[in-house]
């Protein structure tokens, strides 16, 4: 059977992407602190990435207040859940397919 | 390229146990947990049933538990504190180890399920105790314990989970034999943590 790699998100190929959606698919929401100590990277880098999911409309946001402190929240929409798994299942075909 | 693939896939695997999932539990603690139970077992059993020269069963062995209930309580708070407090220590070590906070959302998570059980069960053994009911005590304690783990297990290892099962089990059986509470408690409390806990160290933590 042939699989298309073409049906590989592009949004989805870098690493960082790939863990934000992960870590949005098991949780309901996770913080943004949570999510920098869990990919382990700078600001700078996860901010982007979270722009770049978020410009797909794969993530959304929800802000609030902590006492003074301002909090951040993401979670996964409808749509980045629906292409996250056809994401992974192409990746399994793949897997199978190259065995 | 198929190697790439299947790290995307685990990574996407990882990611997803770490960010909701408790796993710095430790095997270990389970281990210590169960020995301190047995432990707290065998000074119980002294304590309790044999103060009296001739303990016969039934009633006067009852009460007799019912006199030294201050130095059973005390027993079963050193036990308790003893295993949180290890249970506590091994945690931290074993986040630190695999570079996690040990205090997160899934650990708030796991603790909130946990109580809710436990709580409830804790009121059950009161009320019981204080119509002295006590040959009931032992079969609850597992009972609600069992039931808290399994409440807690979705939030760590699904091992958890056939333990609580275990301990309901065992609570439910022990219902039918009323009066071998310590017993029951040791092989709850202490022979299954021992096995499960051995079971989760040389799954998990080698």
């Amino acid at each position: 059977m042939k699989v298309d790699i073409h049906s590989l998100n592009k949004a989805f190929e870098n690493r960082v992407r790939l863990g934000i959606m992960s870590a949005l698919v098991a949780n309901e929401k996770v913080e943004y602190n949570r999510l920098k100590e869990l990919l382990n990277v700078t600001d700078g880098n996860l901010a982007s990435h979270l722009k770049a999911l978020e410009k797909e409309a794969y993530i959304s946001i929800e802000k609030s207040f902590v006492g003074r402190k301002p909090n951040t929240k993401y979670f996964i929409t409808k749509s980045g859940k629906t292409a996250f798994r056809s994401h992974i299942n192409t990746l399994e075909l793949l897997i199978k397919n190259q065995m | 390229m198929a190697k790439d693939y299947l790290k995307d896939i685990t990574e996407i695997r990882s990611m997803m146990e770490k960010s909701s999932k408790f796993i710095s539990l430790s095997g270990l603690s389970g281990i210590l947990a169960g020995v301190y139970a047995l432990i707290g077992a065998v000074l119980a059993y002294n304590i309790a049933y044999t103060t009296i020269d001739d303990v016969i069963y039934g009633e006067q062995l009852v009460r007799n538990a019912i006199d030294n209930a201050q130095v059973l309580i005390l027993i079963a708070v050193s036990v308790l504190a003893l295993t949180i407090v290890t249970g506590l220590l091994l945690t931290i070590a074993k986040a630190k180890k695999h570079g996690v906070k040990s205090w997160d959302e899934t650990t708030a998570k796991l603790i909130l399920n946990l109580s809710y059980p436990l709580i409830t069960g804790a009121i059950v053994v009161f009320v019981l105790y204080s119509n002295g009911i006590i040959g009931l005590i032992a079969p609850m304690t597992l009972i609600f314990y069992g039931l808290a783990l399994i409440n807690a297990s979705h939030f760590t290892y699904r091992d958890i989970k056939y333990l609580g099962i275990t301990e309901v089990l065992l609570g439910l059986v022990a219902c039918f034999i009323v009066g071998k509470g310590l017993i029951i408690w040791a092989i709850g409390f202490g022979v299954l943590h021992i096995v499960y806990g051995s079971f989760m160290y040389f799954k998990y933590d080698r």
